[in-house]
């Protein structure tokens, strides 16, 4: 019965236009938490070879899953921070956003003016000055807060996203339906939509890639920052500490007592967004000066 | 056998009319055709061809569907009085209210439709097959009851027709508690979704508990309006029966859903107004602009006009009435609740978004041409059920065994 309702539909949508076998199988994927070993490696697969056909590059798609006794933390110090947005742009590329067309950034830089933090309406997004930092602003970087009660987690009507044991929330980009309830629930714009089918040069794509993180998306979901997925379950930093050039960017295992994070959070006076709202995120702001 | 010679008079009956009736469908009918190239060329390239972003990612789609679930709960709602008093003189009604509230919510769903994403990962949402994440997300209720709205809200006026069209009397047992069950089922789709907004704790504009009864509040005045409008058209097109004594009554019942919306507005903007937190934000750019963005403010002030001009016109007795000011009223209404709780309601929910950052949205050509394909779809939709329905319930459209079948052009007008 399944099979055939299946059938019906993937012959009423796609039924009068031609489409390859791999674009079947795409419509008729399951879930990713759904799937077996083999269906994952299998999907893999047929995904490896659409990206070559597409983009010309060999990619390799991890589709590594967390480590027990991992629940990532990232800390974030604002008198550190200069406003360079290096993060962004590293970011950017780590992560194979669309660079034009829409414009994707994960990362968020605002300037404030000193005296004023928690109203964040008189924030500048696109402060554009000669050098940084400026006479009495400072900067305050937002991305995905990786909330322990994501309220965009809660709202989609398909279970399209979800926190791994690892605290990351992330997107199955084939499942997501492009409905951007999340959009609206996310309290820090942790979220994009790719308006448009992605726009990013054959030659800066990032080939080394996960399958819910940094892997070449499609026109009409959403993405997001995902700690770097790929990176940190490989024991890396995420791209935008690494590109971070004044220190102001920390990560660590939350559960580990001798990590920096867990130093940070006892030691330092941490505070975190929109507290008020209880999503309990697990991005750390602290002001080592 | 019956079934097929019914289906196949029916068929043959919307395809015979007036000259009028060959116009209006013509004329919905090029609006769909133009709509769909529209949305062909959305489907290709994407959302990006609407002014939604990532900023503002909701627009006018969305609160189309809004103001449409609001017109369908309402469409119900005028059959209560119906069922309290008598059943019989009102069975007309029901029949019309059902099937008005049967096309809005078909119209609501294609804007939701529209708004998607990915139309083609549709599945993913029906449970069994897909997942529908019930009872967390309140898209997920409103799925579910938007479709069981539909399904009651075709099967009661369907059962009637049908009975009437072999002569019989619709059976009580049957039709009074489905109709019973639509009227807090049409309560309910507008208070799911409200909350579908009113749950998001980072949209403070939305985030107010007087939302949904706010809703309910506008969707008393604009579906009865929508209502009146078609009753009096069809009146003079179709020889529908209704009197005006009818249409007053409801005429007055929308002055009260009028004062209680307006009074529910005011409550609001106080709060805002005089406690002057940071959550003031939204409202002020929806009434007085932000920061130099105004685009909403000359549609809001325009909606305000039209709502307190319509409630004074329900309101007095003289002008309520009286045909030209009863109709003036009802389009004010139609249009200024449209606009409130569109996209009056919709943007500045987005605006200023949650890291203060101001986009200004107002629909594109894109997203007009096909709301009002869809809209004209629906308007379609209806006027098929009205060619059908009304010539049922006048005795002229009957099974041959009670009578002769007239598939006549043109019905003589009863007079109101």
């Amino acid at each position: 019965m399944k099979m055939m309702s299946m059938g019906a539909m993937v012959a009423l949508s796609m039924g009068s236009s031609s489409c390859t076998p791999a674009q079947v199988e795409e419509f008729l994927q399951k879930r990713f938490r759904e799937m077996t070993g083999a269906e994952k490696k299998e999907v893999i697969r047929r995904l490896e070879e659409t990206y070559f056909r597409k983009y010309g590059k060999k990619f390799g798609i991890s589709t590594q899953p967390a480590e027990s006794g991992v629940l990532w933390g990232y800390g974030l110090d604002l008198s550190r921070c200069i406003g360079c947005r290096r993060c962004v742009y590293a970011c950017v590329k780590e992560n194979n956003q669309s660079r034009v067309n829409p414009q994707l950034q994960w990362i968020r830089v605002i300037r404030l003016k000193k005296g004023s933090l928690i109203n964040l309406e008189n924030a500048e997004h696109y402060y554009n000055p000669e050098t940084v930092p400026e006479p009495g602003f400072m900067y305050m970087p937002v991305q995905c807060q990786h909330c322990e009660n994501p309220p965009c987690v809660r709202v989609c009507p398909v279970q399209a996203t979800w926190k791994e044991p690892d605290g990351i929330v992330v997107v199955d980009y084939n499942w997501c339906i492009g409905c951007r309830y999340c959009i609206a629930a996310c309290p820090y714009k942790g979220r994009v939509f790719n308006w448009s089918e992605p726009n990013i040069p054959a030659e800066e794509l990032n080939t080394d890639v996960h399958y819910l993180g940094n892997r070449p998306r499609m026109k009409n979901v959403v993405e997001k920052c995902t700690f770097c997925v790929q990176r940190v379950r490989n024991g890396r930093y995420p791209a935008c500490v690494e590109a971070c050039p004044t220190g102001t960017r920390k990560f660590g295992n939350l559960l580990d007592p001798s990590s920096e994070i867990r130093y940070l959070i006892e030691n330092k006076r941490v505070f975190r967004l929109k507290e008020d709202l209880n999503t309990e995120p697990k991005f750390y702001y602290f002001f080592s000066a | 056998m019956e079934a097929w010679i019914f289906f196949k008079r029916t068929v043959r009956m919307v395809f015979v009319g007036t000259k009028v009736y060959y116009l209006w469908c013509a004329f919905l009918l090029t609006i769909i055709g133009v709509a769909i190239t529209f949305y062909a060329k959305q489907l290709d390239a994407g959302l990006i061809v609407t002014n939604m972003r990532d900023q503002v990612s909701w627009g006018l789609y969305i609160g189309n569907f809004t103001y449409l679930v609001g017109v369908a709960a309402a469409a119900v709602l005028l059959v209560i009085p119906a069922y309290i008093y008598h059943f019989d003189p009102i069975k007309e009604i029901v029949v019309l209210g059902e099937l008005l509230a049967a096309s809005a919510i078909i119209m609501a769903l294609m804007f939701v439709l529209a708004d998607l994403g990915r139309p083609d990962r549709f599945w993913h949402i029906i449970p069994v097959i897909g997942i529908l994440s019930f009872p967390n997300s309140l898209l997920a209720w409103d799925v579910i009851v938007l479709n069981g709205y539909l399904v009651l809200n075709t099967i009661v006026p369907i059962y009637i027709l049908i009975k009437t069209y072999f002569g019989k009397e619709p059976l009580k047992k049957f039709v009074i508690p489905l109709v019973l069950l639509s009227i807090p089922w049409a309560v309910g789709i507008h208070t799911v979704t409200a909350f579908l907004y009113n749950g998001l704790a980072a949209r403070p504009f939305w985030n107010a508990s007087i939302l949904a009864p706010r809703f309910l509040a506008s969707a008393f005045c604009s579906g009865p309006a929508m209502a009146l409008i078609i009753f009096q058209i069809l009146r003079k097109t179709a020889g529908l029966k209704i009197k005006n004594e009818a249409l007053f009554k409801v005429a007055e019942l929308m002055a009260y859903a009028m004062f209680i919306n307006l009074f529910l507005l005011g409550a609001e903007i106080f709060k805002e107004y005089y406690t002057a937190t940071i959550h003031l934000a939204p409202m002020q750019y929806l009434f007085q602009g932000l920061h130099g963005h105004h685009a909403l403010v000359p549609w809001i002030w325009s909606a305000m006009a039209m709502n307190i001009t319509a409630f004074l016109i329900f309101l007095i007795p003289g002008t309520r009435k009286n045909l030209i000011t009863l109709n003036v009223g009802s389009l004010l209404i139609i249009v200024g609740v449209w606009i409130e709780k569109g996209l009056g309601l919709i943007v500045p929910g987005f605006i200023p978004d949650p890291l203060g950052e101001i986009y200004e949205y107002l629909p594109n050509i894109n997203e007009i041409a096909i709301s009002l394909g869809i809209w004209a779809f629906g308007l379609f939709i209806f006027t098929l059920f009205m060619r059908i329905a009304i010539p049922i319930q006048r005795g002229d459209f009957v099974h041959s065994k009670y009578g002769k079948v007239t598939i006549k052009r043109q019905y003589e007008q009863i007079k109101p």
